[in-house]
């Protein structure tokens, strides 16, 4: 059963991700990185990494995706490609997410995520948010840091490379 | 296993590099545009503190930070060496910016900000530390390569190099997560056992040997993984590409030879082959392609790939023994003296490309050399050392840098390499000397004579004086280089 959930996964995984470079409407491929992402942090959910999951799709699927979106919308594709008449659709799967959300804020009772202590990776006592918290801010905090200043040179290069009036006594 | 003042300690030129970059950022705005030579003054200082502190690390070896990062001799000479390389191209650049009016005071915090991805590289003793030090590197070249902006060729390059870069990366990353399922953990020790147990031919660690392999060759620019290096080359500014070819070059080497031989030293049959095959490839190619450029940069570029590849006859040298024979050490200790020959001869070929001027432009073309020692005999006298140098020819630094390299070759029982790169350097004697004939026998054109002139200032002048004195004083007494690079060889388990 394991692997039967496992091979489900990888499969759509490697699916949507030859549809990402495969199809010719980038708003299509943006879509199907989306789905590729839900699947990945399916795999992560399979794994007992259920923080990982939820980072997964908050991450990825919330802020890059919506990031990328934004961009191939703005960069104008062909006109003829550009997304059809789907208003009703849209106004209709965004009622029920609504509903579905407002749902479960208003009834839920117990926590939302599983139990820390069923999660237990490899015998762990503490819960998966807790020991990747700690492994990150113990062990791994040197990568970590570093990761940090990856983003400081990534930033500081945008500003470098795209602000207006830098360099422009020149072009 | 919580991170202690030791830790700390250990990597405080990491810290000390990093602080100055990050005060760099914030001092820039606050600084008048008359003063902003100051920030790279600072930058300097923050090296010489680094040299300091960094020779200190060049005769004990410390675990720090759980293991991740080792400080050893080995670690402690690279980062000498990127120490030099950057404040030369520090020194470089103060002039050059201006010239090409591109001075911001950012590109300062970016090259620090490199060397520290650098220096994690060299000292990371494992995995993602490197992966994660590499990154650091590359994010920050890939930005300095497109600091001329308002140039198509600039961008261009800025955007192959993203592109190819990211690319490899992922390669990279998917040997690394192949390992990460063999032996549990990215720390180097833990792979070696894991990969130890398995042994050699095992299907596993074969790909995620060839994983890693392409991604360091691309790293190094190796052929076939080169593909990027002329156009990058080419098209970032001079002082860039110097930086790139190589302070890049030698980070990458450091990190690309302990995780082969730390990391895989127990299988070697897994991958000297491979290593070989592209060795003369790289050897054969850069040379071969180098003979038609007429884009000084351009030739420069695959004359940086033939000599990684030279390079790379220490790695298959110090594959083709146990990790234990002094013959390894060998092969290791004759890489880190043929790249730290290279870094004077290549950075001062670049400072007078970058320092010579057409117009508003630089003279990076054959062209412009037409009969430059007509008119500034003192450049092209210096162009003429480098190019004997990179030729390989006596008494020059770059001679001792091929001789020890073909003989740690003739050591291991491998003449015949040794001859192959010996007639490949023929061949390249070629291409370097036909620069130095432009210079010398041909008469330049009125306009010529007209446009070019020389942006020589103190800083620049300190840059040539030093890459002239290397590639002289090494070929003459390369002993002291010599004793330390086998003093601070990796230490082989």
């Amino acid at each position: 059963m394991d692997s039967l959930i496992f091979f489900y996964f990888a499969g759509i995984i490697l699916v949507t991700a030859t549809l990402v470079v495969a199809l010719r409407n980038p708003i299509y491929s943006a879509l199907s990185l989306l789905v590729m992402f839900f699947h990945v942090a399916g795999l992560y959910v399979t794994l007992h990494a259920e923080f990982l999951a939820a980072i997964q799709i908050i991450v990825y699927a919330g802020a890059i995706l919506v990031l990328y979106l934004f961009v191939v919308m703005l960069l104008n594709v062909k006109r003829e490609e550009r997304i059809h008449r789907q208003s009703l659709v849209a106004v209709l799967l965004g009622a029920t997410l609504l509903t579905e959300a407002a749902l479960l804020v208003f009834q839920s009772k117990g926590p939302v995520f599983p139990d820390a202590t069923s999660s237990g990776s490899a015998g762990e006592v503490t819960g998966n948010t807790e020991s990747i918290g700690q492994v990150l801010y113990s062990t791994y905090l040197f990568p970590f840091e570093v990761a940090s200043l990856i983003l400081l040179v990534a930033m500081v290069g945008a500003v470098i490379l795209s602000k207006k009036g830098l360099l422009d006594q020149k072009s | 296993m919580i991170p202690s003042l030791i830790d700390l300690g250990a990597i405080l030129p990491e810290l000390v590099i990093v602080g100055a970059a990050c005060l760099l950022l914030v001092l820039d705005p606050i600084t008048p545009t008359s003063k902003k030579d100051l920030l790279a003054w600072m930058s300097l200082g923050a090296l010489l503190v680094c040299v300091v502190l960094t020779i200190g690390d060049l005769h004990h070896r410390v675990l720090a930070f759980s293991d991740l990062v080792v400080i050893d001799p080995y670690a402690a000479f690279w980062k000498l060496l990127l120490y030099l390389i950057s404040g030369l191209t520090i020194l470089l650049s103060m002039t050059y910016l201006k010239e090409e009016k591109i001075d911001l005071a950012e590109y300062y915090g970016f090259i620090l900000l490199s060397l520290a991805g650098m220096m994690i590289m060299v000292s990371g003793a494992d995995l993602l530390t490197i992966y994660l030090g590499i990154e650091l590197m590359s994010i920050a070249l890939y930005i300095m390569a497109g600091f001329k902006r308002f140039e198509a060729k600039s961008i261009e390059s800025s955007a192959k190099y993203f592109i190819l870069g990211s690319f490899s990366s992922g390669i990279l990353l998917y040997g690394i997560s192949l390992l990460y399922g063999v032996s549990g953990s990215t720390k180097l020790t833990d792979i070696a056992q894991a990969v130890n147990a398995r042994g050699f031919d095992d299907p596993l660690v074969l790909i995620a040997t060839m994983l890693l392999i392409v991604g360091f060759g691309f790293k190094v620019s190796a052929v076939p993984f080169h593909m990027w290096t002329p156009d990058v080359y080419q098209g970032a500014p001079t002082s860039v590409t110097a930086f790139m070819a190589v302070a890049s070059k030698a980070a990458s080497f450091a990190a690309f030879l302990r995780v082969l031989l730390e990391g895989f030293g127990g299988v070697k049959p897994n991958w000297q082959g491979l290593i070989l095959l592209i060795c003369l490839v790289t050897i054969v190619l850069g040379n071969l392609v180098a003979i038609v450029q007429t884009n000084l940069k351009r030739m420069l570029a695959y004359s940086s790939i033939a000599h990684a590849g030279y390079a790379l006859i220490g790695v298959v040298v110090a594959g083709s023994v146990d990790n234990g024979d002094p013959i390894a050490s060998r092969g290791v200790s004759s890489i880190m003296l043929y790249l730290a020959i290279y870094s004077f001869m290549t950075m001062g070929a670049f400072a007078i490309i970058g320092i010579l001027r057409r117009g508003g432009l630089e003279g990076e073309e054959l062209d412009d050399f037409t009969g430059l020692a007509k008119r500034h005999k003192g450049a092209a006298f210096l162009m003429m050392v480098f190019m004997v140098s990179l030729a390989g020819i006596p008494p020059t630094a770059g001679f001792m840098g091929k001789f020890y390299l073909f003989m740690a070759a003739v050591n291991a029982g491998m003449a015949w390499l040794a001859i192959i790169g010996l007639i490949f350097a023929a061949i390249s004697a070629f291409y370097y000397l036909r620069v130095v004939m432009v210079m010398y026998m041909r008469e330049p054109s009125a306009t010529q004579e007209h446009d070019t002139r020389l942006a020589f200032s103190p800083t620049t002048s300190v840059v040539l004086a030093c890459a002239l004195a290397g590639v002289v004083f090494l070929g003459i007494f390369p002993g002291p280089l010599v004793s330390v690079t086998t003093s601070a060889v990796l230490a082989l388990p």
